[in-house]
């Protein structure tokens, strides 16, 4: 039986002999592939320019906008203050802090700002 | 090509090219596509062959060749990653097994197109017409219709489509060693029936 294995498989291989494809349907085919990647770059660049025109979706940047805005206000605040307490000047004056902290204010945000 | 040549992508062949080597980058849309149109172009006869013997006619297997390609198409930056150079024909070989059971799950539950597999197995088709005339071979054909389906399977995949063992023990999702013993045991079996 093995030594005929060889023959038998050979005729096996001549009974399953590979099946070419209808030539109809590579085109349809490539034509298929085309148009799901034409409909794919379309909708894309559709779902892009649609959905900055829904106020829905100005959310997220404007949420963003009002949180990097409160963080920057803070870290001004917080820099100014850090900048009264080391100065050695102390109390002299209302009029005097009042003139620093306005000062450093400026100086802070302008650093913020990417004024450096 | 052996293990070490397809991970290094020396194959000429697209779709066993390594140009999948670099899982962590993402290619731009326009590579990816070129490469799935080669991967297309290397294996449409492979998948038609695969398909035509699965199904037993050339309607049904237009059909699952095209669905084959275009769910190839959605996942085929993940297989290409996830195969690190590895040949992907077994992959698509897999798609098509896959989408040919669901095609006779389907057809089972609808009495309307009361296809099973038995009916669609004995269905003449153009195979004969390749083999007119050969008594033999067209015994042997008759023969692959009744072996069961995991056997005929892997005769279809190692003598259509010309695979060797590790690519079918990939397509079938058996182990190498599985994989030898079940072509064997389908090779006896069918030249018993042959015999007959």
């Amino acid at each position: 039986m093995s030594e005929a294995l060889p023959n038998f498989e050979g005729l096996l291989r001549e009974a399953l002999a590979p099946v070419e494809p209808p030539e109809d349907l590579a085109l349809r085919l490539e034509s298929t592939l085309q148009s799901i990647t034409e409909m794919a770059a379309d909708e894309l660049q559709e779902w892009e320019l649609s959905a900055m025109r829904d106020p829905r979706n100005w959310v997220r940047p404007a949420a963003a906008l009002v949180a990097g805005g409160g963080a920057g206000v803070a870290l001004v605040l917080l820099r100014a203050r850090h900048r009264s307490n080391t100065s050695s000047g102390g109390f002299g004056g209302a009029r005097e802090a009042a003139e620093r902290t306005a000062r450093d204010l400026g100086r802070e945000t302008r650093k913020l700002l990417g004024d450096r | 090509m052996d293990e070490a040549e397809q991970k290094s992508g020396k194959s000429g062949n697209p779709g066993k090219s390594g140009k999948s080597d670099e899982p962590s980058r993402q290619k731009p849309k326009a590579q990816l596509d070129a490469e799935f149109s080669d991967l297309y172009r290397a294996h449409l006869r492979d998948v038609y062959s695969y398909a035509y013997y699965r199904v037993g006619n050339h309607h049904d297997a237009e059909d699952l060749t095209e669905q084959t390609f275009l769910q190839a198409y959605r996942h085929f930056e993940r297989a290409q990653r996830e195969s690190r150079g590895r040949p992907l024909r077994p992959w698509l070989i897999r798609i098509a097994h896959n989408l040919a059971a669901n095609l006779y799950r389907d057809r089972a539950r609808k009495p309307a197109t009361p296809i099973d597999e038995s009916t669609t197995l004995v269905a003449p088709h153009t195979t004969e017409q390749l083999v007119e005339g050969r008594e033999e071979l067209a015994r042997v054909l008759s023969g692959v219709r009744r072996l069961p389906e995991d056997r005929r399977e892997a005769l279809i995949m190692r003598f259509a489509l010309g695979m060797d063992n590790r690519e079918i023990a990939r397509a079938l999702g058996r182990s190498d060693g599985a994989t030898k013993v079940l072509i064997h045991r389908a090779v006896k079996q069918l030249e018993g029936i042959v015999d007959e």
